[in-house]
Parts: C-alpha cells; structure tokens; sequence
C-alpha cells in the first residue's frame, strides 16, 4: 500500500522535497531517479546488501533493554544498539547501500559530506572495501572538533577536504560537495543523510529502514507487540531517525519523537533547532524548513555537535513535522552533555553526543507505566571523547 | 516586447554581457558598476544577487557575495538602487539569484519589485524545468518575465528543444560542466559542443557563459554563439581594480 510518507512521482513529501538543483546536475539526478528503486528492489541488490549488513556491519544491531534508565524514568526503555554498528554508528547502513548502488550505476569515483566524520569514516570504509576512489568534504571547524574520524578516514585511504566557507561545518562541506560534484559529473555522491534533491532523501531512508525493521521483529520478540509506545531519534538531517521511524509512520499509535540541537538555547541566536527556528525554503536541492533570514539568506547553525549542526532538516522530517505526525522537541548542548554522562555511569554506554540529544528529552517527558520507548543510539561516543572529558573537568 | 529581444533586433552578434554582484566591492557600488558598464559599451548586464550559498558559483563569485552581504546589502537595498537608475540606464538588465532568495521574500512581491525596476529577465539557476513547468511558468507569465534556461555539455537533445520551446529571452549555454570562474583556454571538447548546439539551429539565441574572461576566449564564443557573459574575470579585476577602472577591463575585449 502506497503511504502518505512515501514522495511522490517528482520527490515530494507534502510540499516538501523536489529536486532543485543546476541543469548541471540533472543528469547524475536523473541517472539516479530512473534506477534506485529499481537497483535496491532488485533480489540481487537485497542479497548483497543484507549479506554485509549481516557480516561486515555485524547486523542486527541489539535492542537492548535498559534496566537502569527505565527505573529512573518510569518507563520501559529499549536502546535501538546502533553504535554497535561496524564504523560505530547507523551512517554504514546508508553507505553499504548507496556504494552497491554506485557499482550498478559503474561509479567508480565516491565522493561525500561529513559534519561528525561519521559518514565520512563510513563512506571511507565502504570505499576500502570496493576499492574505489574516495574524497570526503568535511567543515574546517569541524576537522578540528572530530580529529579521530579524520585520522581514520585518512587510514582508510580517502582523501579529507577542507570546507573554508561560511560556518566551515557541515552547510558548507554539502556546498563543497555539490560544487565537485557539478564540475566531475562522472562520480557519485553518496549523501550521508536523508537531505538534497530527490531521489536522495528517499534512498538514504530506504536504506536506513533497516533499524525500525529489525526493531519491528525484535520488539515482538521481547514484548509480544511489535510496536512501541514511542520511538525517539536525534535529528540534524535525519538519517538515523528516518531508519527508526520508517516502518511505523503510518502506525499512527505509534508516538514519534525528533529531537533537534538547541545549541545554547532555542533563542540565544546559537542553535541548530531548525523546526522552531526555520521556514520553508530551499538548500542544498531540496524544498524544506530551514534556518534563514528574511532575505533567505541560510542562517548558520550552532550546536556542540558536528553532526546535528546543520540548518535545515530533511524534506520527510519537514512533512512530519508540518503534518503532526512527529513531535519535535529540542536539547541543549548542556543537556545533551548531562544526558551523555547519565548515559556511560547507569548503563554503561558512552553514546554520540547527537544521540546524547535523544536521551536528553526524557527529563522532560511524562511517562506512563509500562510505557514501551525505543531511543534509537545513533552512534557511539569514541569520537566526542575530548569535548565529553572536558565538560568533566569543569 | 522584452528588453533583450529588443537588443538581438538592433545587434545579433558579438554581444558582450558582464555580470557582477550588487553590493560589492563597497555597498553603493552597485549602480556605478551598471553606469561604468553601460558606458564602456557592454551590451547587457547581469545583475548578480549575492547569496550565502550559491551552488552554481566558483569561490570569485562566491567571495564577492559574501563581501556584499557583510557589507549589508540585501533585497531591498538591491531593489532600491535599482529603483534609482531605473530612468537613466539604457542597458538591458538580466537578474541571477537563487530560488531560495525569491521565495522567502514572496514570490509575487519579488516578481512585483523586479518588473517596477525595469527588469523582465531572470537567470534562477537552481529552478529547475519541472518546476518551472508545474509552477513558475505561470507565475512569470502574470509579471511578464522572462526565464533563463541553461543548457550544460550533458544536456540532452530532446531537453535542449524544449528549452528552446520555453525560451523567450535567450539560452544560457554554460561552456563547460562546471562552476564559474576562468579556465583559460577553450578546447576542442568545447568548441565540438558549440558547433553541436549551433547545428541544431534554435529559434533562440544563445549566449555563452562560465569561464569566458578575455577577449581570446570572447571571441572564441562568438564564433559559435551569439555572444557570451564575463562574470568571475570581471569581479576579480573590479576587486583589485575598482568601479574606475572598469573600461579599462571592458574596451580590450570589444575592441
């Protein structure tokens, strides 16, 4: 049956989505739109990809019940384990995917964006793996803040650029991208989240419904039930959430919580929490909510993570956002800090400061008894180490 | 009639058009930038607005936008200038910005304030046919503007004509797969793509642009097109050089 979630014949979500890119692109687009469905239903393509999620990513990833943390909450909360994920986070789902789907299309130069590197690392790996060629466009601000994934993507032989503009995060490393990708038209962008133009966001969610697929079976498994009350999931672009919430969007009983970056505060001009701050408008191809002035200039975003410091979310998170059928809620740096902490000393687990973000909302939610919540931990913490160290120290 | 058509009927070839960005390299330079243009002889201008993140740009435009919008310039403050020269200026304007801009502004205020400074063409370059079809086409019809499509190397055949079939200005025919900026020489792989354009013998004109920045590379274009448009050459000598010495830059090339 064909969802209200799924895009439309031209990529859109509601009013949001499309493909809004230079005639330059069109091509590779194009190329894209007429093939990846096609690509990634075919049996084929499921044996290859489920075969390296199975032993190469090292899937299914847990769902692992957190006794401490449920407790505390009052509420029965299950952690959807994707820092076990090969690479340590959910990018790999995406990247093992979109690297078959390049080799169909016979891509044989991989180029990507990265914000926290963990994209960027995975698309390294998968490209080390293929033995293609790799070039990662990464923020000069965020470099700095996430050296280990540099240093791992360096290893793993692909080629880090430097973004130099604007904010010099993970806008301006897209931007980058973009821009290579217009002047070498014979690579293949693997995106690293659901955002840019069509058929992207659909592709990327496609192949991160791997999470709520597994969660479906597994919560049966653990509960007897396959749905949770409430599913709660990080977003910056969206990626991870859109695995987590895919196969329960039209299980309308199901509560969907997206939780953006409120950097150092909803209205203190230093945020990422685009639903609240942003209006529709177009970036980087694709018609969403996106933080801008009232010129349409794209306002740069804060937060203290890498990966949720973008200023707009994807076209499917806009719709849900818009339609009701998600509830977006935001966490501050210092929040999500307290929430990572919380996190490592009760159950001992040292998550991504983006996943941090999820845990922080549930202070603030009121739980029933016995209430199911799945919080999808999008990533593991390796990377945030030297920011988590220093707010100990303080 | 619109005010480019009106130019290809006075002269059909060699047309020299240059664009620059509102705003730099001081805020009030836009209007003596079109001023210094139009009495260096250019034929037709392109009136950049900057914006925080162009796509299509190479790091020269990319730059000056970025100058302008620290400078403070923005919408309005673009609109204004234009507003004061609209009576003396004699040279046709073109408007290049992205979608972004005019749809946070409001689509029908933007196209309003646009037609009241004179102008009836614009280049939206990430505005794609779709859209253009299901939605702008009607939009510019009700203001009287003009859409300016343009074609690439890998632009198929089928899509060029029914480019052509929309096109009521000209055909921007980017020179090369790539962002703007010089490249220095044009070669044979361009110059086979020209002649394929021009073979196809379009009821528009077409009109070369992205890494044209000199007289050999001018002509070179107007060899297999109508004319061409000089964009980051011109920014980055109006940089280094000022608004002063802009005939300097231009008498060279149409000399």
């Amino acid at each position: 049956m064909k969802s209200k979630f799924h895009p439309d014949k031209n990529g859109y979500f509601g009013q949001f989505g499309g493909a809004f890119i230079p005639e330059l692109l069109y091509p590779n687009v194009k190329e894209l739109a007429d093939n990846y469905i096609q690509i990634i239903e075919s049996e084929e393509f499921q044996t290859e990809y489920k075969s390296l999620l199975k032993d190469f990513v090292g899937r299914p990833t847990p769902l692992y019940l957190a006794k401490r943390l449920s407790e505390k909450y009052g509420a029965t909360i299950y952690l959807k384990r994707e820092d076990l994920n090969h690479t340590g986070a959910h990018k790999v789902n995406n990247t093992v995917g979109q690297i078959l789907i390049a080799k169909k299309l016979g891509k044989t130069k991989i180029i990507a964006e990265t914000g926290a590197g963990q994209h960027g690392v995975a698309t390294a790996t998968v490209c080390a793996l293929m033995g293609l060629d790799c070039t990662v466009f990464m923020g000069e601000k965020d470099i700095v803040r996430q050296s280990p994934n540099v240093a791992r993507m360096k290893m793993l032989g692909a080629k880090v650029v430097p973004a130099t503009s604007g904010s010099k995060t993970l806008k301006d490393a897209t931007n980058e991208a973009i821009r290579y990708w217009i002047q070498n038209p014979d690579t293949f962008y693997l995106i690293g989240s659901v955002v840019g133009p069509a058929p992207h966001p659909d592709m990327v969610a496609r192949l991160q419904a791997i999470i709520s697929e597994e969660m479906k079976w597994q919560l049966k498994e653990k509960t007897g039930k396959e749905n949770p009350d409430t599913i709660i999931a990080c977003v910056g672009g969206g990626s991870n959430a859109a695995g987590a919430f895919y196969h329960y969007l039209d299980d309308e009983e199901v509560e969907l919580i997206a939780v953006e970056a409120a950097g150092l505060g909803v209205n203190s001009g230093e945020s990422a929490a685009t639903s609240q701050l942003g209006q529709v408008g177009v970036i980087h191809g694709s018609k969403t909510i996106l933080m801008q002035d009232e010129y349409g200039q794209i306002v740069e975003p804060y937060s203290i993570s890498a990966g949720l410091d973008y200023p707009g979310v994807g076209p499917l998170h806009a719709f849900l956002y818009e339609s009701g059928r998600a509830k977006f809620m935001n966490a501050t740096d210092k929040e999500a800090l307290t929430a990572a902490y919380e996190l490592t000393k009760m159950e001992g687990i040292i998550p991504a400061l983006e996943t941090a973000h999820a845990l922080a909302v549930l202070p603030k939610m009121k739980f029933k008894k016995g209430q199911v919540v799945v919080i999808n931990l999008s990533g593991r913490g390796d990377k945030d180490l030297e920011i988590f160290i220093k707010y100990l120290e303080e | 009639m619109n005010s480019i058509k009106q130019l290809f009927q006075k002269k059909e070839n060699n047309l020299l058009s240059i664009y620059f960005t509102c705003g730099y390299p001081k805020l009030e330079d836009t209007t003596k930038v079109i001023a210094s243009l139009e009495k260096s002889g250019v034929d037709f201008i392109e009136v950049g607005l900057p914006y925080s993140d162009p796509l299509a740009d190479g790091p020269t435009i990319q730059e000056s936008s970025q100058k302008a919008l620290e400078n403070g310039i923005n919408l309005d403050i673009v609109f204004d200038q234009l507003m004061t020269i609209k009576e003396t200026n004699h040279t046709p304007l073109v408007l290049m910005g992205y979608l972004n801009q005019m749809l946070k502004y409001g689509e029908d205020k933007f196209c309003q304030k646009v037609v009241d400074c004179g102008i009836d063409t614009l280049i939206i370059p990430d505005l794609p046919m779709v859209e253009f079809e299901n939605h702008y086409q009607e939009l510019f019809d009700k203001y009287g503007l003009n859409n300016v499509f343009l074609i690439t190397p890998h632009t198929s055949e089928e899509r060029i004509r029914k480019i052509d079939s929309y096109t009521k200005a000209f055909i921007y025919v980017v020179a090369s797969s790539s962002i703007t900026g010089a490249k220095g020489e044009i070669s044979n792989h361009q110059v086979a793509y020209f002649e394929r354009i021009k073979a196809m013998n379009l009821k528009n004109k077409l009109i070369i642009g992205f890494g044209i920045s000199d007289k050999s590379t001018f002509n070179t274009a107007c060899q297999y097109a109508n004319g061409a448009i000089i964009g980051s050459a011109f920014i980055k000598d109006l940089g280094e050089n000022g608004v002063e010495n802009i005939n300097n830059f231009i008498t060279p090339i149409i000399s």
